[in-house]
């Protein structure tokens, strides 16, 4: 499968051009994506375009890094354990910490935070057992106290987020 | 109420976890990307399909489409805010804060004291820092006299992010 664009993507000065297909796509198919055979047919059907241009606007999105991908979004708490986790890393070992920690494959998200607690990531795994053994790890081998944050529950519907309003 | 309580057991079956490793980095932009990946695990596509369908309908798959890249649409600034508030209030006073619109993620976590108070956490997106703290200042009002304190984290740098990745 596609492997999904990186956060190389630097266009911080760039203004971001749009076409009104591309707004389309971006915005009414963050959810409701067709769950058919030919969904990117189906979704030419449902705003007058064909097929190919639907496919090709999408690859151009993803190509210029404005989506990451298409496909489902997956509920870690339903689908396996997750957590999130955060640690107060001298700044002088940040990089060697934050390296660490993005080297386990269970690890997807590693965020450098403006905080005492500066280093936040998310650790996924099949079950609670495993992610408890990658926050003892990543423990042992820094010698920094892990918090341990998992989601206790949930107060957001995930509609997608609004890019235009 | 719409609040997720406490999220049930895994219901993955072993084909629906090839599935989600299948799928999880997105699917091909090709005509029929379903039969591409029924394909590719040695599966009939329909079967796909339902079990794509059964998963969300049991929320494994929160929604399906296209996932913005936020930063590179220019929404440059979030702001993970962190909420002190009583126990007994977290269920009603969360359900509020995850219904506005610049807020992406809403949840309760556990308090760590001393080193953390907080248990209620909202991550706010915007255009720029003065967008993000107009939208900390709507949930400090929200809130009012239920916070016992609040800090807002930026991020400085990403510094590893993918999609779900379900280890085989």
């Amino acid at each position: 499968m596609t492997e999904p664009a990186t956060t190389a993507v630097d266009i911080l000065h760039a203004p971001v051009l749009l076409s009104a297909l591309e707004k389309c796509l971006l915005n009414e198919y963050q959810r409701g994506f067709p769950l058919c055979a030919s969904p990117y047919a189906e979704i030419g059907r449902q705003l007058g375009v064909s097929e190919t241009e639907v496919i090709d606007t999408l690859r151009s999105l993803q190509q210029r890094g404005l989506i990451s991908r298409v496909g489902p979004v997956f509920n870690p708490n339903r689908a396996g354990a997750s957590t999130l986790a955060a640690m107060a890393v001298p700044e002088a070992r940040l990089d060697a910490v934050a390296a660490l920690v993005s080297a386990c494959a269970e690890v997807n998200h590693n965020y450098e935070r403006e905080h005492h607690f500066n280093l936040w990531f998310v650790v996924t795994a099949p079950d609670a057992a495993r992610v408890r053994a990658v926050l003892d790890e990543i423990e042992t081998q820094s010698g920094i106290t892990v918090l341990d944050l998992p989601l206790e529950r949930s107060f957001y519907i995930d509609l997608g987020f609004p890019l235009w309003c | 109420m719409n609040a997720v309580l406490h999220p049930r057991p895994c219901r993955v079956d072993a084909i629906d976890r090839q599935i989600i490793m299948a799928v999880q980095a997105g699917l091909p932009l090709v005509e029929q990307p379903w039969d591409a990946v029924a394909e590719q695990l040695g599966l009939d596509p329909d079967e796909v399909l339902e079990r794509v369908a059964a998963m969300q309908a049991h929320g494994i798959i929160r929604r399906i489409g296209a996932v913005p890249n936020h930063y590179a649409l220019g929404y440059r600034a979030n702001g993970m805010s962190v909420w002190n508030v009583p126990d007994a209030m977290v269920a009603e006073l969360g359900k509020r804060v995850g219904e506005l619109e610049f807020v992406s993620h809403c949840y309760e976590r556990p308090r760590h004291l001393p080193l953390w108070p907080y248990n209620l956490f909202a991550m706010v997106h915007g255009h720029n820092r003065d967008e993000v703290e107009a939208g900390v200042k709507e949930i400090a009002s929200m809130l009012h006299g239920a916070c016992r304190g609040h800090e807002v984290l930026y991020s400085t740098r990403i510094l590893k992010k993918t999609g779900l990745r379900l280890q085989g």
